[in-house]
């Protein structure tokens, strides 16, 4: 039975997950006429980028958290103690570049292990475990910066985050390098489109009918050059974004196609269903959070690296957002639901709102109550849908 | 003509597509000590529900009649307030809370200023410890306490009421037989004073001995009401009419053939997992060979998930302490991916708590088990899962509109056949199902049964675990029963009658080791 799906199922089958694509446009849309056109000049489209990365690579781990049914508070915490170890070595010490990037990693994974053992093994929930890691690598920060900010980071580190790749293919005013991979990423993904599709109806699957997945394909290819064109049009193609989307790609594969993703999906979804079903719950729940310990590692290397030092305040509140980014994505409270691309378009969808208020000189305090109100109304859409499916 | 304290006329209770009680008739003389006895699910917790209001009024038909007058009670407390307690299986004391905090629990004695008097509190719970012969400091918190004492304490809380009508529920199903001994004392004590008792038990020998009436309850049905005398043959009466229902043709026909032992249990015996002392399976050896269908009948509370629990990777108790043999050979299940590894799969009673992701897939959940089977360093192959959902629901005949649907939008009898795809899938040899058709309609039963027969056709032994004896008689080769954590008989299903089973199950073995170490 191949049926075919129609824009309206399509939608509708999909609310969870296709509103928040929907939400995304829309308040991109509203955006460049509030802003009069200036929030995607090609100079902000590439600070949006740099800005947020590191929330994005926080919301990547994070999601696996609230999937397995826990939340990690200490995140901002973990960012600011790898950047100060890292600023310590590199700029007191004076050692090489990549040994405070490794040194931060190293961090970042002992970090993880020292949570998901309080978390798995101890059976400590992880809101305790986690706001008790708020406090204690926040204080671990201080120790180890001394209470002070250190600065600045040779050239080199700089880079990682601040650095672009272009001129590689010489450009016109563009950068072409950048058009090219994003083209060659843009054929990667109509590849891969092509092919689960063509798998899906090879199993006797529902598809989308035939014009639509057309017109879709043709949609993201248009969106995603054009943002390649803004990018080529400014400075190139930042490492950042590099950074970011080898993880996307890689945790979007790690949670939809591996044994170890899936298991995160049923614990979160019936811890006890799971626990009979011989999936090793404790060793699962270690690996959510050993996994986040190395994210907010990296998340603290780009962040110390753009800004160009270790501050004994950085990375505050960063966990609120990258929370916000999971839960507007499209995460359930109650674990079990979520995704990868879902909460990296969250945490955009945050992304886009302060970035335009700034723009738009929007008071600070404003900012927070709009980002506060978008929260609360992201999660009742959430449990409005539950509730609606439950009643069926 | 003795005085009724309480009639229910006529009651019916109708949830979605099922009627748990018909017309059902109950009268109470003031005074007695009236014996309620019926399977699992004939509707007796039902009524005492509708009695305490938890179903309020106008969500049955019928009328309740207390003191002779029509009674409309619309939630607990309007049914306590006229004095009928009532006291469940479960006990409903808060853990953390003391003896006096739990007795005046929603009933507080406060001082002038509306502030709670704790001397005027503590005063009067010793006075109602006194009475139910409890020696307990009331500031002890209840958890301190053994079940035995904290039954007591629910009766002195009920006390606290000024109860007229006392409804106990299973009240000593938990209890060891000192402590049981010293609860009937009690109510007899409580007779005496003229305080009125429902009491629902299967312990036919408990009701012998302390009942003055009892009323038998069968598919929601009153059967009768009988003068409880002191004479051989009265329990035979009560299991009669418990069971008395026609064996119709229910079940599919299957050849049965036998082969050799595949599956051994020796000395299980397998603790509480928090009340130290309390022993749930008690010294449990039985076996199952290849293409047989094994019985375990018991009533609710009698270990029988408890047993299939704890054998699965022991997933539930502690101190488990006994050998499981495969093919001969013994082997380990510490764990629930070891005992899968090992062929035993367990499709537990409350699939939607225990058995499913009921957010996730049909094609999900059938592969959950076997993951393992699927994938390769790592990576699971999606494309032969959809294969193999998709087989399962073809063989199996999983109502779906396809693979990709959430489990929690199925039926529940194709829910079940979902969970049994789960297990078929991870190669089990040896299958537990814990009341495989609870819950699901006849037809779905029907089908269960057809692919209980297909697996033992196919060389798999399969262990059905159930209270519906005549599930037990039309399925299984031989059947346990098993009552207070003891196997207490063995029967070829060709010499086993519901009476006869159902005397095993409620047969109480005097056995020492019952006795509590705490």
């Amino acid at each position: 039975m191949t049926g075919t799906a129609n824009i309206r199922e399509l939608l509708t089958r999909n609310m969870r997950t296709s509103g928040i694509y929907i939400a995304f446009v829309a308040i991109v849309a509203l955006f460049f006429f509030l802003t009069g056109g200036t929030s995607l000049s090609p100079q902000n489209v590439t600070n949006l980028v740099l800005q947020y990365s590191y929330i994005l690579i926080l919301a990547i781990g994070m999601v696996m958290v609230i999937i397995a049914g826990h939340i990690d508070l200490s995140v901002g915490s973990v960012v600011a103690v790898t950047g100060a170890i890292s600023a310590v070595l590199v700029i007191k010490h004076d050692m090489p570049w990549w040994v405070g990037v490794l040194a931060a990693l190293g961090t970042g994974v002992l970090i993880g292990a020292w949570q998901g053992f309080w978390v798995a093994f101890v059976g400590i929930p992880a809101f305790i475990t986690t706001l008790a890691g708020m406090l204690l690598f926040r204080g671990l920060t201080l120790l180890v910066l001394g209470n002070i900010s250190l600065s600045p980071f040779p050239p080199q580190y700089q880079k990682i985050a601040s650095g672009f790749q272009n001129g590689l293919l010489g450009g016109n005013g563009y950068d072409v390098f950048t058009l090219v991979v994003f083209a060659v990423a843009v054929a990667a993904y109509f590849f891969s489109a092509w092919r689960t599709r063509s798998s899906r109806i090879a199993y006797e699957q529902p598809v989308e009918a035939f014009p639509l997945f057309i017109v879709k394909l043709v949609v993201v290819a248009a969106v995603v050059m054009w943002f390649a064109w803004q990018l080529a049009n400014a400075r190139g193609l930042p490492n950042v974004l590099i950074i970011l989307a080898i993880l996307v790609i890689a945790y979007s594969l790690v949670t939809q196609r591996t044994v170890f993703g899936r298991h995160v999906y049923a614990v979160g979804g019936n811890l006890a269903a799971a626990m009979l079903s011989g999936v090793k719950v404790r060793w699962v729940n270690f690996g959510v959070m050993l996994n986040m310990g190395i994210l907010a590692s990296v998340a603290g290397i780009v962040y110390s690296s753009r800004s160009n030092g270790a501050q004994p305040a950085a990375g505050n509140m960063f966990e609120l957002d990258a929370i916000a980014a999971c839960f507007i994505g499209g995460a359930a409270v109650t674990g079990g639901v979520g995704r990868v691309t879902g909460a990296i378009v969250g945490g955009l969808i945050m992304a886009v709102m302060s970035n335009g208020m700034q723009l738009m000189g929007v008071d600070q305090s404003v900012q927070s109550v709009v980002k506060g109100l978008v929260l609360l109304l992201a999660v009742a859409f959430d449990v409005y849908n539950k509730r609606r499916a439950g009643a069926r | 003509m003795p005085k009724h304290i309480l009639e229910m006329r006529k009651i019916t209770k109708t949830f979605p597509g099922v009627k748990a009680l018909s017309d059902v008739e109950l009268s109470v003389i003031d005074g007695e000590i009236h014996g309620i006895c019926g399977e699992n699910g004939a509707g007796k917790s039902t009524l005492m529900k509708v009695l305490s209001g938890v179903y309020p009024y106008g969500t049955y038909e019928g009328d309740i009649v207390f003191d002779d007058e029509v009674q409309q009670f619309h939630s607990i407390p309007d049914s306590e307030h006229k004095g009928i307690v009532i006291i469940h299986q479960e006990l409903a004391l808060i853990p953390y809370l003391s003896v006096a905090e739990n007795i005046f629990l929603g009933n507080e004695r406060r001082g002038k200023n509306g502030m709670i008097d704790w001397n005027q509190t503590n005063h009067d719970a010793m006075k109602l410890l006194d009475q139910v012969g409890l020696d307990e400091n009331p500031t002890t918190p209840v958890n301190q306490l053994g079940v035995g004492k904290q039954q007591l304490i629910e009766i002195a809380k009920a006390l606290s009421k000024d109860v007229r009508l006392l409804i106990l529920d299973e009240p000593t199903s938990a209890l060891n037989d000192d402590d049981s001994e010293h609860l009937l004392g009690l109510l007899r004590m409580l007779k005496e004073r003229g305080i009125t008792s429902i009491m629902i038990s299967h312990k036919l020998n408990e009701i012998q001995e302390i009942c003055d009436r009892t009323t038998i309850i069968r598919d929601g049905h009153t059967i009768e009401t009988i003068d409880v005398v002191n004479e051989a043959g009265i329990q035979d009466r009560i299991i009669r009419g418990m069971v008395g229902r026609d064996l119709t043709n229910r079940y599919p026909k299957r050849e049965h053939v036998v082969g050799e032992e595949l599956f051994r249990v020796e000395d299980w015996t397998v603790y509480h997992p928090t009340q130290p002392g309390r022993i749930v399976v008690d010294n449990a050896s039985f076996n199952v060979r290849k293409g047989e269908v094994v019985g375990i009948a018991g009533v609710m509370g009698a270990g029988r998930t408890e047993l299939a629990m704890s054998l699965f990777g022991r997933s539930y108790g502690r101190d488990i302490s006994g050998r499981m043999y495969m093919h001969g050979e013994e082997i380990h299940a510490r764990d629930v991916s070891e005992a899968i590894k090992n062929g035993l799969a367990y499709a537990t009673e409350d699939r939607k708590r225990y058995g499913l992701n009921l957010i996730d897939d049909v094609r999900r959940n059938i592969s959950s088990a076997a993951l393992f089977k699927l994938a390769k360093r790592g990576w699971v192959d999606g494309n032969r899962e959809i294969k193999v959902a998709e087989e399962y629901r073809g063989s199996m005949n999983i109502k779906t509109p396809s693979v990709m649907q959430t489990v929690g939008n199925l039926s529940g009898g194709n829910q079940q056949k979902v969970v049994l795809s789960k297990w078929i899938y991870s190669d089990a040899e040896v299958m537990i199902l814990d009341e495989p058709t609870r819950g699901i309609d006849v037809g779905a039963k029907y089908e269960i049964y057809t692919i209980v027969n297909r697996l033992v056709a196919a060389g798999k032994a399969v262990i059905i675990i159930s209270s519906e004896l005549p599930e037990l008689l039309g399925t299984c080769d031989r059947i346990y029963t098993l009552a207070f954590g003891v196997v207490t008989g063995e029967v070829p299903v060709a010499e086993a009658t519901q009476e006869g089973l159902m005397a095993l199950m409620t047969q109480e073995k005097a056995t020492k080791d019952k006795e509590v170490r705490a």
